[in-house]
Order: C-alpha cells, then sequence, then structure tokens
C-alpha cells in the first residue's frame, strides 16, 4: 500500500498547495500593463516603486499593451477585466474609448496640477488627443544608421532611405503603411504640407506604394521594436526606423556604431487609460495611481532612465541626466529643438478614416 | 568489424571525381560564406581534385600527404578567415585526406558484403550521409544557441570577439541576469509550482479514463475517448479561446488552479495514449487471479496492475510535464500576469527586448531536461536489473 499512500498524500498535498496559491491572491495588488523591455523598466523606476513604497500596493506588470485592444474587448465580452491601468498609444487609446473599453478621465479634477498651479488640462495642451488618454511620454519613430557602412558622407536627410545608390544595403522599415507611406511621398517631391492631402487620393496611394517598390528588394521589414536594434547590431542594415529610445539604447547603453538620423521623425504618444467595468474599489486605485504617476515630478523622473520626452510642458525644465550613464539626457529627447527642426505628428484622424483601407492595400502590395 | 571484402586500389577516373563532387558541396558552404555560391563550387571541385591527385600519384605515401593536406587547408582558412576559419579548414584537409584515401586505397568496399552491386554500394553509403545531415539538421539550432548565451554583448550576435575566442567576448552576465532578475525568478517559480501539480492531475485522471476505457464492457468507449484526446487535436488557439471565455464565467480565468487545470486538460491525451498502450499488453487474467485470492479492486490495482503498466504512466507523465512546461498559448489566454510561466517570458521578452537572458534560459532548461531523461533512463534500467535478479 506504500505506492497508494504516497499517491493520496500528494493528491491532498496538491489541493492543499492549489488552495493555499488561491487564497495568495490578495486584494491589494493592481496589475499594470505596458510594453516590456526598458520601457517598463522606466516605469518600475520612476512610478511603480515610489507608488508601492507610499501606499503599500503590489504592482504585477503585464507585458501585453501590444495586443491591449484585442484582449480589452475579450475581457469586456467575458465580463472579466483584470488590468486596473493599461499603457497605450494614442491610436489605441482613441479606439478603446470609442468602443466604450476606456473610462473617461476629467483632466483638471482628476489629475494633478502643475507645481506653479496650472491646471492639468492646460499643463498637457494638445496632447489630451481623446477624454479618455492621459498622454505620459512623446517618442518617436525615426531611423538610426550604422557609422561603418555609409563611407565618408553620414546621411542627414529621410530620403537616403530611398537612396540605394549612394547607400547600399539593406533596411529595416516597419511592417505597415503609417510613417512609411508619409517618408515616400516626402521623398517623391511631394511638400510636407500635401502630404495627406495627397494620401487621400487613390493615385497619391499608388504613388507612395510605387516609391516604396523602389526599394522593396532592399527592406526588411520588422514588427517588434527590438528587431531593427537586433539587426543595427549585425550589420545585417545600413539603416532602419525603430522608436527612438531604443536607438538611444542601442547607442549610448551598448555602445553600438549607430547614430541617429532625426530627419522627419514621427511623434507619436504614449500613456494610460483606464479600462470600464472596474468595481468601484479597484477605479478608486488606478486613480489614485494615474494621479501619482503622472504629475509634473513623476513624468520627469521617467527620462532619467529612456530617452522619451515627457508630455507635461512643466516637465520639461526638470529632465536631467541619465540614472546610470550620468549623461544629460535633454539633447536626447525627440523634442529638443537641435532634433526637432523637421517632424510629423502622427495624424490621428487621417489615419482613423484610411487605415484599414491602406492597410490592405499595403499588404497586398507586400505579398506581390 | 572485420572485413567481408578483399579490397583493390581503384581507377583515378573513380576516386577522383567523387571527390570532386564532395569538395564542391564543402565549396558550395566556404562559397556562400564568402559571398559567391557558384565560384566556391567550381574551386572547391578543382581544388579538392587536385589535392586528391597530388596526394595519391605524387606524393603517394599516406601518412604524410594527408598531414599536408591538414595543415596545408589549415593554412588556407586561416588566410581567408582568422583563427577559427583555421580551425574549420584543418578539419576539412583532415576529411578531405582521409576521404581521398580511403576512396583510393578502396577501404570503402571492404567492411560491406561482397556481393553487392556497386549501386548498392552507394545507397549504402548515400542512407548514412542522409541520416547524418538528418542529425544535424534537427540539432545546429540548439547547438547555435548555447555559444550566443555567453555572449557578453546584448544582442543575438557571434561578435569578432567570440569568433577569436577571445575571454573578452564570452561573459555570464545573461545567467547571472536570469538568477537575479525578479521577473524570471518569478516566472521560473510560476512554472515550477505549476507543472508538477498538472502532471499529477493529468497522471490521476489520464490513468484512471485509460483503464476504464480498456474494459470491453464500456459503452460508447470510441466517442469518449475522441473527446479525452480532442485538446491534442483541436488546434491550440482554439482550446485557449474557449478555456479563457469558460473560466471567466466561473471565475477561474486568472487564477492560479485555473491554469493547472487547464495544463491538465492538455496533458490527459498524452498519458491515455501511453497507458492504453501498456495496457495492451496487461493480462487481465491477473487481475481477476488477485480478486480470486481476496484483494480488493484499490488493492488489485495498486498492487498488480499499477507496477505492471508503471513505463507507461511514467513516459505519459512525462509528456504531461513537458507539455505544461512548455506551453504559452494557453497560460497567455487563461493566465494573468501573476501566473506568468517561463514560456510565457521568453515570448514576451522575444517580441519587446530581444535579449540574450532568453538564450541563457534556453541552454538552462536543455541541461535540465537532458538531466531528467538520463536520471529516468537510468533509474529504469536499475529498476529493470532489480526485477532480474529478483527471484520470481
Amino acid at each position: 500500500m506504500k505506492l497508494a499512500k504516497t499517491l493520496m498524500a500528494s493528491t491532498a498535498l496538491t489541493v492543499a498547495a492549489g488552495m493555499v496559491a488561491a487564497d495568495g491572491h490578495m486584494a491589494n495588488e493592481m496589475t499594470i500593463v505596458s510594453w516590456g523591455g526598458a520601457y517598463s523598466n522606466s516605469q518600475q523606476q520612476a512610478y511603480h516603486n515610489p507608488y508601492m513604497e507610499k501606499t503599500g500596493v503590489t504592482i504585477i506588470n503585464d507585458e501585453s499593451s501590444a495586443e491591449a485592444v484585442a484582449k480589452l474587448r475579450a475581457m469586456n465580452e467575458a465580463g472579466n477585466v483584470t488590468w486596473d491601468v493599461v499603457d497605450v498609444v494614442a491610436a489605441d487609446a482613441i479606439r478603446l474609448c470609442d468602443e466604450g473599453l476606456a473610462m473617461e478621465i476629467d483632466a483638471d479634477e482628476q489629475l494633478a496640477a502643475a507645481p506653479d498651479g496650472t491646471p492639468a488640462s492646460e499643463d498637457f495642451g494638445d496632447l489630451l488627443v481623446s477624454d479618455c488618454f492621459i498622454p505620459q511620454i512623446v517618442y518617436s519613430t525615426t531611423f538610426g544608421y550604422r557609422t561603418d557602412m555609409v563611407g565618408d558622407t553620414p546621411p542627414t536627410s529621410v530620403c537616403a532611405v530611398f537612396d540605394t545608390e549612394a547607400y547600399p544595403g539593406k533596411r529595416a522599415l516597419e511592417k505597415r503603411p503609417i510613417n512609411n507611406m508619409e517618408w515616400a511621398l516626402l521623398c517623391d517631391g511631394v511638400a510636407k504640407d500635401d502630404v495627406y492631402d495627397v494620401l487621400e487620393t487613390e493615385e497619391g496611394q499608388q504613388q507612395a506604394l510605387d516609391k516604396l517598390a523602389t526599394i522593396k528588394d532592399d527592406v526588411i521589414w520588422w514588427s517588434a521594436g527590438a528587431d531593427t536594434p537586433q539587426l543595427l547590431a549585425d550589420g545585417e542594415v545600413v539603416m532602419g526606423s525603430t522608436y527612438n529610445g531604443r536607438l538611444f539604447s542601442v547607442i549610448e547603453e551598448q555602445k553600438q556604431p549607430v547614430a541617429m538620423l532625426w530627419d522627419a521623425q514621427v511623434f507619436d504618444l504614449d500613456g494610460w487609460i483606464i479600462p470600464t467595468g472596474l468595481s468601484d474599489e479597484r477605479k478608486a486605485r488606478a486613480l489614485d495611481y494615474i494621479m501619482f504617476a503622472t504629475d509634473t515630478q513623476r513624468l520627469a523622473d521617467q527620462a532619467k532612465y529612456i530617452s522619451y520626452g515627457p508630455a507635461r510642458a512643466s516637465s520639461a525644465p526638470l529632465v536631467g541626466q541619465h540614472a546610470d550613464l550620468g549623461i544629460d539626457m535633454a539633447p536626447h529627447m525627440p523634442t529638443d529643438p537641435e532634433n526637432a527642426k523637421n517632424t510629423f505628428l502622427y495624424n490621428y484622424e487621417f489615419w482613423a478614416d484610411y487605415r484599414d483601407d491602406i492597410d490592405a492595400k499595403f499588404q497586398a502590395w507586400l505579398a506581390q | 568489424m572485420a572485413a567481408l571484402t578483399p579490397i583493390s586500389r581503384t581507377p583515378v577516373s573513380f576516386y577522383v571525381p567523387v571527390v570532386a563532387a564532395a569538395g564542391a558541396v564543402a565549396g558550395l558552404f566556404v562559397g556562400t560564406a564568402q559571398g559567391s555560391s557558384l565560384l566556391g563550387v567550381v574551386l572547391g571541385a578543382l581544388f579538392m581534385a587536385l589535392i586528391a591527385l597530388v596526394a595519391t600519384q605524387v606524393v603517394k605515401a599516406e601518412t604524410p600527404s594527408r598531414w599536408g593536406i591538414v595543415v596545408l587547408l589549415g593554412i588556407a582558412g586561416f588566410i581567408l578567415g582568422g583563427f577559427v576559419a583555421g580551425i574549420i579548414g584543418a578539419l576539412f584537409g583532415w576529411f578531405f585526406g582521409w576521404f581521398s584515401f580511403w576512396l583510393y586505397e578502396g577501404r570503402y568496399r571492404a567492411k560491406v558484403a561482397p556481393y553487392l552491386t556497386p549501386g548498392q554500394v552507394l545507397w549504402h553509403f548515400t542512407f548514412r550521409v542522409i541520416c547524418g545531415a538528418i542529425l544535424i539538421f534537427l540539432i545546429t539550432p540548439i547547438l547555435v544557441v548555447m555559444p550566443l548565451s555567453f555572449n557578453a554583448e546584448d544582442f543575438f550576435t557571434f561578435t569578432p570577439e567570440m569568433l577569436r575566442f577571445d575571454p573578452e567576448g564570452y561573459s555570464l552576465k545573461h545567467y547571472r541576469d536570469f538568477f537575479t532578475n525578479a521577473d524570471w525568478q518569478q516566472a521560473l517559480a510560476n512554472s515550477v509550482k505549476i507543472a508538477p501539480v498538472a502532471t499529477l492531475l493529468s497522471v490521476s485522471f489520464g490513468t484512471l479514463a485509460a483503464i476504464g476505457l480498456s474494459q470491453p464492457h464500456v459503452p460508447f468507449r470510441r466517442a469518449i475517448m475522441a473527446i479525452l484526446i480532442s485538446p491534442m487535436i483541436v488546434p491550440l488557439i482554439i482550446s485557449a479561446a474557449g478555456m479563457y471565455f469558460f473560466y471567466s464565467r466561473v471565475g477561474l480565468q486568472g487564477t492560479y488552479i485555473g491554469v493547472v487545470l487547464a495544463h491538465a486538460a492538455l496533458g490527459i491525451p498524452f498519458v491515455i495514449i501511453t497507458v492504453t498502450a501498456t495496457l495492451v499488453g496487461f493480462d487481465n487474467s491477473l487481475t481477476r487471479a488477485a480478486a480470486n485470492m481476496g484483494a480488493g479492486p484499490v488493492r488489485t490495482f495498486f498492487k498488480v496492475q499499477m507496477p505492471l503498466i508503471l513505463p507507461g504512466v511514467i513516459s505519459g507523465g512525462l509528456f504531461a510535464f513537458i507539455t505544461s512546461f512548455d506551453e504559452v498559448v494557453v497560460v497567455l489566454f487563461v493566465g494573468s500576469a501573476g501566473q506568468k510561466t517561463l514560456p510565457w517570458q521568453m515570448f514576451t521578452g522575444l517580441r519587446e527586448q530581444i535579449s540574450p537572458t532568453i538564450l541563457a534560459v534556453a541552454t538552462i532548461l536543455v541541461v535540465v531536461s537532458i538531466a531528467l531523461l538520463t536520471v529516468v533512463e537510468l533509474l529504469r534500467r536499475r529498476s529493470e536489473r532489480l526485477r532480474g535478479m529478483s527471484p520470481g
């Protein structure tokens, strides 16, 4: 009977362990969803750790921002929202807000005012692109290039991407039309102010795809932010687009022979939303967290760990030095005047209207 | 193996073209690495044919010419690509020296039966080459990962320092990261908590189901069997989505028990299949004999049936354990961040930041798996030996 006893004992233990683990799920926890990697780390240092110290709440990180819209839809459908605060890009926040999956926020009531008393709605200004969205950072999608593969004339214009004669080698571009179409038109002689007018028309879309077709054989298409840094470090590509914070890490932290090409960088916003359908207790805690994590000092603190610009005007003067490297962060911000000579702002309205259509055309073109 | 067939030297028209063909294959790899496949093929074939001819017809003495080829190709590799290429070149040289004389002296014929036709001899060796190629194809991805996990940089790249075998290029920092990073340690703890419990549930339920379904009088046996095995056949993403909505309704989504139950459901088919297979060889008169001697069904099961089907139960349990330990799709749906397992952490890590810490974890898991399988195999042999020695 020894075997039987062992089996029974272990089954009993299993059940007991299960019970204990289930009870261990305390009410004093909140799940915060973000992108992972260096970005989550910067939030951990600047927001989560001080908040946990202050309140005793335990914060669990879920790195699911990439599929936040789909997952929130499923959670809503299943009537079981397990996330408390979610970090998304502005375009996703607008979609979630339209579908009623994110809670509306009254900026002046529910967010901290600037230290000098400026209300939050003025401090964030135009960056409050949706009623549900609390902006956190300004980031940009821009190009980095291998300094040892471009010869004596490093590129200064985004059109170098389309110039395979002067800069031979592979390029890394994101596997979606957004940004690529704009850059293609810009380098095909369309004036910057006319880009979206041209892109509204069938011919304009075809023009952009035709321009992209000239380098199609030289493009490696990426879909995760980590791809381009890896390709650049490998020397697989001579230049590639990615988020500016990733390039900062490649250049300053990993010391790779890579430099920034800030020309025609595209600004985008990233920030928080609070899902709808939370219990009153969880909602109150999520709002308390948001109030804390988006105040002027906290946003400035985040810039110590990653080169993204704080979304509040009042935070900009407080941006200091990198926490480990000790270098000034201001010149690495996409919003620094030297870097922001020629910029785009992600056109939310245009892409909300045309995204499905152009996406379909782009994917069909890719498959040709 | 003793020689089966008397051997004799072969004509130049036979061995030189064969060596040239092998040289072309080697040249294809070298040429592709250097940027021109076609040139590699042609040069490889010509060069190797020449070497074989000179070694066998001009130098003639076997030992010095084989060493000469090793040194020659080693130097050629060193000039082309440095230290590592030099070693690879020397290995190529060793192979081609051996290959040339193996063909020239007719040694290849010695160990195959004398009555085989040339075509059958060719197939005999082609078959071995194919088997070797398949083995290399299967194992290379795993072997490539291991040295990269000791990379001193944060990318999946063989740096020049690594290729020069410079200690500067190697580091244990990704292993240190795994053992000190709270995220990875939490994921490891979750995997270790979930997999054994899920395995235990799979083994208990799967074994009972297999025994029940092997009784000839159970109605709808085939239908029930098909339903129980369905988690293995239905695409995982379908099961995962279904479990997500069902578990959400009953309050199991995002809980430890939910993940354990989901993994147990995935593991049960493996246990059923392996145990059913061992039950085919089980003699049912043994249970009747036990009953005849007054043992109850439970006692009969544990004293008579269980020890006999134990190998099937254990291998089913191993499969169930590996399923749970490797599983990423279902846990992404059914779990929440609090149940983040190792595969989940690897999945998000690979997507958001390509860090060699993932490779370090993969290497550790490979080593642990090999250790685990070795231990199980040793235990099996030991119990077989003990059983052989015990009387009756």
